[in-house]
């Protein structure tokens, strides 16, 4: 039933005095998906008020000067979209209960997301060494928040990740690793595409 | 009477399983029982409360009698004002409305054995109390807490010169921080125990009105929250390494300071887009309360529950496009202005509509002046009259001369002080029995009532009247001026002794707290006779996993009161149809 339907839905005793019951909650998915869903969207919340507050900042002062974006940042964005394939290629073995794709899929993922934090640090570092410090200029501090940001949700992501590779050590319970594993590679879907806008606008500005 | 078809759908997904307790620390202290939770998220925020509670004292003591009171110097008054209003607003209300009662209510009133991430919920409490200990060590660390207003507005809260710009201001945002990561997860806990642990024949039109009005907060605040995260993490750059996200250039000391280019009005933006839907947080879980209690205490259904959960929904959206109302004197151009002054009259017809609808639940209704329902008539006309003047304060011309004076500090209190805080005694009085098998004490029940209404009343009502001939708001003394007559003095003097009688009601009511506890009468089954699926626990009061060996099954609506053609006064959701006496129908 549609949500909208479900709204319109009357509740009182109808005149003729039947109880008429209706199907219960209606469970498409599992709590913990669903939650990861409210949780994107909090987060989404979150990203768009730091995006929309970069250029309101830019907007709004006339100070803004640019930094230079440093290459090794390319080399990050391919090592995460990596990551992300090989997130989605383990969410396929999951599906197809295949353990060993599981195992090894997502080691690599986890792996390439150590690169890809390893690489943005590397990066800060360069334009900390060039004299880009976050008190300079407003376009250093929003490189330093937003690429600190991201990854702070990288990094909690990796404890749900730890926790899964665990769980597939161990070979315990398929349906739970299944689900886990389907989570992660949401997650990890999204934390991308943050990370493309975020690359786009720290190119462009 | 013709026979019911009743079809019961079967469990679509197994049961979660529950999570048991091994020893007394995991039962107690780092429970992730949901009723142990909420009482625990209850008690640091009533506890904290208390702390606001004095500083509004304190505060008053200075309004009252200027010059009296040498351990209160401007700073200190500035630090007062600033974390009484912070720690009202989020550490208390929002805490004990979402953590408090949504944890006690969600899972019995939807008929689950315990909210879904029942991990998460116990983290959330933990963080929650180390936001509040990081904002009480506020108090100790040198320079004090920060004075800059709840509204923490840069640059001057960040700037040398307000009290607590070292150490206060530091520890604030930090705070927040944890509060929101703290909230984050009790907030999803709530969204999808909402969503997805619904008993069997329970659809969302069936929750009842207080599970509504958590549920909408909870969203709301899942999205709120983002921007004062955002706006407190960039002010913590700017104290703490030297950005200037939202500092200007501006002279500090004569000197100019390194800094420029940045944007208060920026700050101003992300706090209100969260402050404004705060004020519904805050809000709404008391509307849907309010409906709950007075339906059960006037014997009658909810007068037009589908408009209720409609208005709502449409009060959840609209408390996002109105932030701006905050901010006419901010500077804006002024078609900004007309847009957000527009948005917010309109909230007024959903707001209207459920005022009415209260009121028709009453009408005719069997009301029983029970304390509970005393304190839910008492929000309906205090929510009414700060809603009234915030039709006044909606209009820009309006607003420009009364911003930041004392008719802003009743039209709020009123709103988002006394009439949430009503909602709470009346839950607190209707609900007690149920987590304690215990009644509180009938006769202070009525004395804490009626000293804290009448006295909320002589309180606020003056205050509209000093704003209107100008005192300002978070000022210290305004001493001799050509506008306040000396009569405001005298005013003053009263409205804190008011505020003195009425602090001594709320010692009242701790005590009856404390000694029903231990020593009340004891409650029977389901005192109030309400149909809602908390009083139909296996236990009473209901124990871990709330319900029996069975989920309950639910039948139909909450609002089952006085029907006609029911033999008994009520129906409880859960009773099967064919075990609900009718009366026999006249041929
Ligand atoms: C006994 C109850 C209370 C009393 C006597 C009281 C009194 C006061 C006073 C005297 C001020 C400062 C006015 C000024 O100098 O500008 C104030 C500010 C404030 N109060 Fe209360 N208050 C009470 C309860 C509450 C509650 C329950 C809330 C919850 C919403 C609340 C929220 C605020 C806020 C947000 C401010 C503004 C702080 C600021 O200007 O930064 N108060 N209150
Ligand atoms: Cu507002």
């Amino acid at each position: 039933m549609s949500i909208l339907s479900q709204l319109r839905e009357k509740p009182w005793p109808q005149s003729n005095g039947a109880t008429v019951l209706k199907v219960g909650p209606s469970i498409l998915r599992t709590p913990t998906e669903v939650g990861l869903l409210f949780f994107l969207a909090s987060i989404t919340g979150l990203f768009t008020l730091l995006l929309i507050s970069y250029n309101g900042r830019i907007l709004l002062g006339n100070d803004w000067v640019p930094v230079p974006d440093p290459a090794i940042l390319w080399i990050n964005t391919a090592i995460l979209i990596f990551s992300s394939i090989a997130f989605h290629r383990a969410r396929k073995h999951a599906q197809a209960s295949k353990v060993i794709g599981i195992r090894k899929n997502l080691l690599v993922a986890g792996l390439l997301t150590f690169g890809f934090l390893s690489g943005q640090t590397i990066a800060s570092l360069q334009l900390y060494e060039l004299g880009y410090y976050v008190s300079n200029n407003p376009a250093n501090a929003f490189f330093y928040l937003l690429t600190g940001i991201h990854a702070l949700h990288l990094i909690g992501g990796l404890f749900v990740w730890m926790r899964t590779q665990y769980r597939v050590q161990l070979g315990v319970d398929l349906r739970k690793i299944k689900v886990s594993v389907e989570l992660c590679a949401i997650y990890w879907h999204y934390l991308l595409v943050v990370w493309l806008i975020i690359f786009v606008l720290l190119l462009t500005t | 009477m013709a026979s019911e078809t009743v079809v019961i759908p079967p469990a679509e997904l197994p049961e979660v399983e529950l999570y048991h307790a091994k020893s007394w620390i995991t039962k107690y202290v780092f429970s992730q029982d949901a009723k142990v939770i909420a009482i625990q998220y209850s008690g640091t925020a009533v506890l904290i409360g208390l702390v606001g509670l004095v500083l509004s004292w304190l505060m008053r003591l200075q309004l009252g009698f200027p010059e009296t009171f040498s351990f209160i110097d401007e700073s200190e008054y500035l630090q007062y004002v600033t974390l009484h209003g912070m720690i009202m607003v989020v550490y208390l209300l929002t805490a004990l409305f979402l953590g408090g009662f949504g944890n006690y209510m969600i899972p019995l009133m939807v008929g689950a054995r315990d909210m879904v991430f029942p991990y998460a919920n116990m983290l959330s409490f933990w963080i929650y109390l180390l936001s509040v200990l990081i904002l009480v060590a506020s108090f100790f660390v040198p320079g004090g807490p920060t004075g800059a207003g709840w509204t923490l507005y840069p640059p001057q809260a960040i700037t040398s010169g307000t009290p607590g710009s070292d150490g206060g201001i530091i520890l604030m945002l930090v705070s927040l921080v944890f509060f929101i990561i703290g909230f984050t997860m009790g907030g999803l806990n709530y969204a999808v125990t909402v969503l997805q642990a619904r008993a069997r024949g329970m659809t969302l039109m069936m929750m009842p009105l207080t599970v509504w009005g958590i549920f909408v907060a909870t969203i709301l605040a899942l999205f709120a929250f983002p921007a004062l995260l955002v706006a407190s993490i960039m002010m913590l750059f700017d104290r703490i390494l030297d950005t200037s996200f939202f500092i200007p250039m501006i002279y500090e000391m004569g000197e100019v300071i390194p800094r420029e280019g940045g944007s208060p009005v920026l700050f101003q933006h992300l706090f209100w887009f969260f402050g404004h839907p705060e004020v519904y947080i805050v809000a709404l879980p008391a509307f849907g309360i309010v409906s709950d209690v007075i339906s059960t205490h006037a014997r009658k259904a909810i007068f037009g529950y589908r408009m209720m959960v409609w208005a709502i929904i449409a009060i959840g959206g609209l408390s996002f496009i109105v932030w701006a109302h905050h901010m006419y004197v901010s500077g804006m151009n002024p078609y900004f202005g007309f847009f957000f002054a527009t948005t917010t009259l309109i909230i007024a017809i959903p707001t209207a509509l459920k005022l009415y609808n209260w009121t028709l639940t009453l009408w005719k209704g069997n009301i029983h002046m029970t304390v509970p329902m005393l304190w839910c008539i008492a929000f309906i006309v205090t929510f009414l009259n700060g809603g009234v003047t915030g039709l006044f304060l909606g209009n820009v011309s309006v607003d420009v001369p009364l911003s930041d004076t004392m008719f802003v500090v009743a039209h709020f209190h009123m709103v988002m002080g006394v009439a949430p805080i009503f909602v709470i005694f009346a839950a607190i009085y209707h609900w007690f029995p149920l987590a304690t098998g215990k009644m509180l004490n009938n006769a202070m029940g009525q004395f804490h009532f009626w000293v804290t209404f009448v006295g909320a009343y002589l309180i606020y009502f003056p205050m509209h009247y000093l704003g209107f001939v100008g005192v300002p708001r978070r000022y210290y003394e305004i001493g001799e001026t050509t506008f306040v007559p000396p009569s405001a003095a005298d005013l003053n003097a009263f409205i804190t002794i008011m505020v003195l009688i009425v602090g001594f009601a709320q010692v009242v009511f701790i005590y009856n707290l404390l000694t029903s506890i231990f020593s009340g009468k004891k409650s029977e089954v389901n005192p109030w006779k309400a149909t809602t699926l908390e009083w139909q626990t296996s236990e009473f009061p209901p124990g871990h996993g709330n319900f029996g060996d069975e989920l309950p099954v639910v039948y139909r609506w909450a609002y089952e009161y006085g029907a006609p053609e029911n033999v008994d006064d009520y129906v409880p959701q859960n009773i099967h149809p064919d075990k609900v006496a009718r009366k026999p129908i006249a041929e």
